[in-house]
């Protein structure tokens, strides 16, 4: 539906409403906020409200088209809480690519903002955008104020003091524009990491298929266990979903840690491109001494292992994105590498 | 509709960038955020003008514009120190083409100095990269690392405390590294896994091997070879090896000259080589096990020219070297092969070779003898060689 009829859909709706007794009924479904396509397609933006993707800002409550989501494995960013939105314009519908990223409009956007507890409350820290234009995805970073009433574009990045849900106090790094780009960049160009099918729900999937907001559910989808369900699920597929969330967005072919000829996707099955006897290339230090990425058996010697294992820049892996060491992730990752036959 | 817009704010800007612009950024309180912001707001074309004195910069920057200059004051003048970096595994990431980075200094980064991957045609020229401290441990990586670029050119740079290589360039084509200063690194200059690169006029010292020219395996780019390795003084080349083990230059043996791995069609001439004790030229096969079958572990064609040599190996960090050192009289000629693959080398050469015929089998099967080899046959190709002539032109004023 172009937004022009979208409008006067709406003006009609908003004009029935005025003559109808309950049409507060009607409110909750068709007059919330809508979001603005022209922030969304052109420009810098300077504010987050100025794309208009929240009903209400601060309680993050989505306004007209933009759905929330989570992942099954989700990204570890210092134990952030986050909150995940889709936006699709107006009639617009994402297309399913198999297992692999949703297809997502021209048009649309990805909303994803990070939150720590603080005080008994929830303090929004930063909250990163990727839209979709016409010359290809652009993803940018806004940090909020401390009134936590707006957001503002930081293109440099920036750093803020938290409190980790582990009671750590930290320097959280939120990424500059660049910075994005190194986890989100693709053969050269920004792409989304997060919504493929294999990593969300069959339930949501099939909820937005029913809203006209996606093709179909497509085969291979819901595989990566549910991030909490971790312990009943199969360790495998535990720690490889793990790795393909965490590290495969730049240890694969045509990604920023291409050289490295480490390839963590959740589809590549060879034993070597995972790690397994692969000797380091430019680890530098980060290789602690050990020869192997993975020794099957060894977590203690292997690579891999080692640079999840430390927070110091220039040996902790993943370089971007958190400062602090994920000790859930860490604990599957070497019980996987434990129990591998040498 | 709205579809429309953009298109139209794209061609407006299309037409625009003639109009080359200059963003000057100063030392103070807010110069890391001004200098990112720079560096993100940069239009192709634009010059980045870094003022003289000293920025304190706690996060890796980058640049991902094409066809940018970032300037500084000179090498000594401006000073960008990361000291206290928090995040972000190099200094300076670059990831556009036909970038010129010139006249200004990293220090202290606690990954890799500035690292440009899948960055072609770009210029480093009179960088300076330094780990004051000295040879370490836990100093970064590599100083200055190209990667997987094509056209990359390398001219008066200085990197010293790398705690793997001063100046790498990996999986690369079209390479020049000269004029350039590599000091107390554990690799002064090494060029992997890359073609057609031309390493000349060249200072190494104090670093454990002064030049290094490998090819691994099960890397996304191998083949490395067509390399020239010329009129380099390698000299004093004495530093004990400070590299993490794991890393592939860890196993470089101190007192290391020039080293070549498993390459193809590689010269080395007019260098000037002088105690480096272990040996002053080595040429060697792959010595790891490798399982790869695209990968080639023996040096080809390898041509040593006519080169300097101040004396040969007089204190080989080896296995059994006071035989050696007995077997040779008092001093290990100064090449070292170890037998495999193929290598010439001018009349008069003084070598010695391992005589080994197995690769991958370790030193058990050496019969150290002395070096044997043909002359070389016709004159070295050098089509091809060295970094895009066009990449000179960036290098005035």
């Amino acid at each position: 539906m172009k937004p022009a009829v979208a409008l006067l859909a709406s003006a009609c709706l908003a004009l029935a409403g005025s003559v109808a007794v309950r049409a507060e009924l009607l409110q909750p479904a068709n007059a919330r906020a809508q979001v603005n396509d022209v922030a969304v397609l052109q420009g810098l933006p300077q504010n987050l409200s100025d794309f208009g993707f929240f009903e209400n800002q601060t309680e993050q409550q989505p306004g007209q088209g933009v759905t929330p989501y989570r992942l099954n494995t989700p990204l570890y960013s210092d134990g952030a809480e986050k909150l995940r939105f889709v936006y699709l314009p107006g009639g617009a519908a994402m297309k399913a690519q198999g297992e692999g990223l949703l297809d997502i409009p021209v048009g649309g956007a990805l909303i994803k903002t990070f939150a720590f507890d603080q005080n008994g409350g929830r303090r929004l820290i930063e909250t990163r955008v990727l839209l979709h234009r016409a010359d290809g995805w652009l993803a940018l970073p806004y940090v909020w104020n401390d009134e936590q009433t707006e957001a503002r574009l930081a293109i440099a990045g920036a750093r803020v003091d938290v409190t980790t849900p582990g009671g750590e106090a930290i320097s959280y790094r939120v990424p500059n524009k660049n910075q994005c780009k190194e986890c989100h960049g693709l053969g050269g160009a920004v792409t989304p990491i997060g919504p493929k099918a294999r990593n969300l729900s069959r339930e949501w999937l099939g909820k937005m298929v029913a809203s006209a907001h996606l093709d179909a559910v497509p085969d291979g989808s819901d595989q990566l266990p549910i991030w909490e369900m971790r312990q009943s699920a199969d360790l495998a597929d535990a720690a490889r979903g793990y790795l393909d969330v965490n590290c495969a967005h730049c240890h694969q072919p045509n990604a920023t840690a291409s050289n490295s000829g480490l390839d963590l996707r959740w589809e590549q099955k060879s034993p070597d491109a995972i790690g397994i006897g692969k000797r380091p290339v430019a680890a530098g230090r980060g290789a602690g001494g050990h020869m192997f990425d993975i020794v099957p058996g060894s977590p203690d010697t292997s690579i891999l292992t080692y640079r999840m294992a430390s927070a110091e820049p220039g040996v902790a892996m993943p370089e971007l994105g958190k400062s602090t060491v994920d000790d859930d992730g860490l604990d599957i990752v070497r019980r996987w590498i434990a129990q591998m036959r040498p | 509709m709205t579809i429309r817009l953009p298109l139209a704010a794209a061609l407006l800007a299309c037409a625009m960038p003639a109009f080359a612009a200059t963003h000057n950024v100063a030392p103070g309180e807010d110069a890391q955020k001004a200098l990112q912001e720079a560096l993100i707001l940069a239009e192709p074309g634009d010059e980045i003008v870094l003022a003289a004195g000293r920025y304190t910069v706690t996060d890796g920057l980058s640049l991902d514009v094409d066809n940018v200059t970032v300037r500084g004051a000179g090498m000594d003048g401006t000073v960008l120190d990361f000291t206290g970096q928090q995040g972000s595994g190099e200094g300076l990431l670059v990831t556009s083409d036909n970038v010129t980075m010139r006249d200004f200094a990293l220090e202290n980064p606690k990954g890799d100095g500035i690292k440009s991957k899948g960055a072609d045609n770009i210029v480093y020229h009179r960088i300076r990269v330094t780990w004051t401290r000295g040879p370490h441990a836990e100093n970064g990586a590599y100083g200055i690392y190209p990667v997987e670029s094509t056209g990359v050119l390398i001219d008066g740079v200085k990197v010293t405390g790398a705690s793997d290589a001063g100046i790498y360039v990996g999986q690369s084509n079209g390479i020049t590294v000269r004029n350039s200063i590599a000091e107390a690194n554990v690799a002064g200059i090494e060029i992997e896994n890359s073609r057609n690169a031309l390493v000349e006029h060249n200072v190494a010292t104090r670093n454990t091997g002064g030049i290094l020219v490998f090819d691994l395996p099960a890397l996304p780019v191998m083949g490395g070879g067509n390399v020239i390795v010329a009129n380099n003084l390698v000299v004093a080349n004495d530093t004990p090896n400070f590299a993490p083990p794991g890393n592939i230059v860890a196993s470089v043996r101190r007192g290391t000259g020039i080293l070549i791995m498993a390459n193809d069609k590689v010269l080395i001439e007019n260098n000037i080589l002088s105690r480096n004790p272990t040996a002053p030229i080595i040429v060697i096969a792959y010595t790891q096990s490798f399982d790869d079958e695209r990968y080639n572990p023996l040096p080809r064609d390898v041509v040593i020219g006519e080169n300097l040599y101040d004396g040969g190996g007089y204190d080989p960090q080896l296995d059994g070297a006071e035989m050696l050192l007995g077997a040779f009289g008092g001093e290990l000629p100064p090449v070292l092969w170890d037998g495999l693959g193929s290598v010439t080398a001018v009349e008069d050469t003084s070598g010695w070779s391992l005589n080994l015929t197995e690769v991958g089998k370790g030193l058990d099967a050496a019969r150290p003898g002395p070096l044997t080899v043909a002359a070389p046959t016709g004159e070295f190709d050098r089509n091809g060689i060295g970094a895009p002539a066009e990449l000179d032109d960036r290098l005035g004023a």
